[in-house]
């Protein structure tokens, strides 16, 4: 949670993003992939790209993730605004990912 | 099934030793390097504490670092636990071992499926930056069930294998089963693909916790098959080891006091080194006291003696002990001496097994005291209590340690008393304590029912208690019976009468016959000095008679001469006596002759 300034995809927004997440995935795993496409296809639905999102990749930064409280992949971790959530899994649920993240549909 | 464990050994350098005592022997070693090893048991049966302690041993002993993954604690909750062990765990935690907590908190929101190959990859880097040698994955079962997917399940199961093949460390992972229902469906699959699995139960009898741990397979190795005895002590858990099945115990001719002489002569010479002494005998026979001596006495040759007791604690024991002249203070304060006192209510008999075990590991002791030993059968059954006694003796024996084992019995009656723990047959000295009841008393009597390899008394004795200890009478027998207590006092005194009076018997008869010997010289010398006399009379008569004879022929010739007798008749009368007068001496004998010629003519 400490480390927010490398992201990966950052979609241009001028304003304060309505959403800050982090994703860890495993680079090529199945799950990873899916999720990757999941949260994609959920974020350009219904945030238009006022969103922040990190994919960190575990295998290329273990002990960050070990850090960071990660134990499954992929795990997505809602940053801001507060609560923070964490959700585990490919993320196919999309109403359950949805109202974990707080967006209304 | 089974081989000797040193063969094993050779046939498999390969082993790491968990350091679990008792469960190294189990296993012929421990587990295998580099291999996963798995741990199915019901909840409470032990698994985490396993898992635990061989990692904690691991980087104790052989300095290898650990990690151990909790999926269903947190390394708060499982630091705390660990403190009732004195593992030093806080410690080892900061530098050996690493501690990932893996449980997903109930915030947690899951949508579709995931899997572990991002935890096994932080896993890998953790374990290159420290250079962990082990792994724990401990409660897997928990993060299995998120998986909600048997199928998930199985393949995350195989990931975790291969990554542990990947990364060459010694693994163990636990799983929760439910007492013998699930568990072949849930993990099956899991038991097929690990090298070693090892099954933790723990189950009431008797109102008794009894924990039990058993291998149930092992890869490629040699193990003990069977269920066995786990209890947890301060140093953590303890496997109640197999024992070998052949007995190989080694004989010692060497005999060591059984507490007193007099004992030790019925004994016919002490007990064997390293043998087995049962006393039994209804409460307040003084076995305690017997038991007490025996240690005392072992004390005093200077050898590190340890007194277990199930009924009494230390303090009441020495106390008592003391009131009958046993004095185990000083030994205790010096060192030789450890007592040690336990509950047997709620612990199995083979809780205590490993207890003594570790006891004896500890003190190293050469003689061992158990009173009494029929207390461990208070508590979780009397099979095992059978059992558990029957392997104190071997294991005393194994370990050459001289012990003697307290049995309370029911009735008075050896053969009976025998039978509830059945280890009268085991024990190599067996010495019965009674009471015997006769004439308004009751007197305790010992006898010794058995004794292996030596000569020893089959008379029933007395055994007094006195402020100079545990003492056997002396030994008086009326109508075929040994007297006791009062009836043996009596006897005593009137024995005592008995000899002063034989004494003084014996005095006067001597006396008796001195006078007559002084009689009898008295009246020898009497006779001899008559016999002289009566010889001195003999004597002097013959020489008056002689003197008279001599006198009277004088006489004769005097007359003869006054009267101017013939003396030529005179001469011729008397030849023989007529003794020449006058000058013609040398003429005689011719004239004799003449003469005679002359008197035979003459008539």
């Amino acid at each position: 949670m400490r480390r927010k300034k490398t992201p990966i995809k950052s979609p241009a927004s001028a304003v304060m993003p309505a959403l800050v997440m982090r994703l860890y995935v495993v680079n090529n795993a199945p799950n990873s992939l899916l999720a990757i496409a999941n949260l994609a296809a959920i974020c350009k639905e219904f945030l238009h790209d006022n969103f922040k999102l990190e994919i960190v990749d575990v295998l290329a930064e273990p002990l960050r993730a070990l850090a960071d409280g990660i134990l499954v992949t992929p795990s997505l971790a809602k940053l801001s605004p507060s609560p923070a959530a964490n959700i585990v899994g490919n993320l196919s649920d999309k109403s359950g990912v949805m109202r974990a993240l707080g967006i209304r549909g | 099934m089974k081989v000797t464990k040193t063969a094993a050994l050779q046939q498999l350098p390969s082993k790491m030793a968990t350091g679990i005592q008792g469960f190294d022997e189990l296993s012929h070693g421990g587990l295998t390097l580099n291999r996963t090893s798995l741990l199915l048991g019901g909840p409470g049966s032990g698994k985490t504490v396993f898992a635990l302690q061989t990692l904690i041993n691991a980087a104790r002993r052989r300095d290898e670092p650990g990690i151990f993954v909790a999926f269903e604690e947190t390394t708060r909750q499982i630091i705390a636990n660990a403190a009732c062990f004195n593992w030093g765990l806080p410690a080892l935690a900061r530098n050996k071992l690493f501690f990932l907590e893996a449980h997903l908190s109930p915030e947690v929101v899951q949508s579709g499926a995931f899997d572990l190959s991002g935890m096994l990859a932080m896993l890998k880097a953790k374990k290159q930056e420290m250079g962990a040698r082990w792994i724990v994955f401990d409660g897997i079962d928990v993060l299995l069930t998120l998986l909600q997917n048997p199928i998930a399940e199985m393949r995350e199961i195989y990931r975790i294998r291969d990554w542990l093949a990947d990364n060459e460390m010694n693994a163990i992972v636990t799983a929760k089963i439910e007492d013998g229902i699930s568990e072949t469906v849930n993990y099956g699959f899991m038991q097929f693909m690990m090298d070693c699995v090892i099954r933790l139960s723990r189950r009431l009898e008797h109102g008794v916790s009894l924990h039990r741990i058993q291998i149930t397979k092992y890869r490629g190795s040699d193990f003990v098959a069977g269920e066995y005895p786990v209890s947890f002590g301060s140093s953590g858990m303890e496997v109640g080891a197999p024992e070998p099945s052949e007995i190989k115990h080694t004989a010692s001719t060497e005999r060591i006091s059984a507490g007193f002489e007099r004992l030790d002569t019925m004994l016919g010479g002490g007990l064997f080194r390293g043998s087995s002494t049962l006393i039994t005998g209804v409460p307040g026979t003084s076995k305690t006291t017997l038991a007490g001596k025996f240690a005392e006495a072992a004390c005093r040759r200077g050898e590190r003696t340890l007194f277990v007791s199930f009924d009494e604690g230390a303090e009441p024991i020495m106390r008592n002990l003391a009131s009958v002249g046993i004095q185990f203070k000083p030994h205790v304060k010096s060192g030789l001496l450890r007592m040690y006192s336990a509950r047997t209510e709620s612990i199995g008999a083979e809780d205590h097994l490993i207890k003594l075990k570790a006891l004896i590991r500890e003190h190293r002791p050469r003689c061992l005291v158990i009173d009494p030993l029929s207390a461990i059968a208070k508590a979780g059954g009397l099979v095992a209590a059978r059992a558990v006694a029957n392997r104190i003796i071997y294991m005393a024996k194994d370990e050459k340690v001289t012990v003697m084992i307290t049995a309370i019995s029911e009735g008075d009656d050896p053969q009976t008393e025998a039978t509830e723990l059945q280890i009268s047959t085991v024990a190599d000295t067996w010495i019965h304590l009674s009471y015997i009841v006769r004439s308004g008393e009751r007197n305790r009597a010992l006898t010794i029912i058995k004794s292996r390899g030596t000569w020893h008394s089959n008379q029933v004795r007395e055994l007094v208690l006195s402020e100079a200890g545990p003492m056997l009478a002396d030994v008086y027998t009326a109508g075929g019976e040994v007297l006791m207590g009062t009836l043996r006092w009596e006897k005593e005194v009137e024995e005592s009468a008995r000899k002063t009076q034989r004494r003084a018997d014996v005095d006067h008869k001597q006396r008796e016959l001195q006078f007559v010997e002084a009689d009898t010289r008295a009246r020898i010398k009497a006779l001899e000095l008559d016999l002289q006399r009566q010889r001195a009379e003999l004597a002097s008569y013959s020489r008056d008679n002689e003197a008279r004879t001599l006198s009277s022929s004088e006489r004769e010739h005097e007359l003869c001469k006054m009267r101017s007798a013939d003396p030529e008749r005179r001469a011729g009368l008397t030849p023989a006596n007529a003794k020449p007068k006058g000058g013609n001496g040398s003429g005689h004998s011719g004239n004799g002759k003449k003469a005679r010629k002359e008197v035979r003519d003459a008539p």
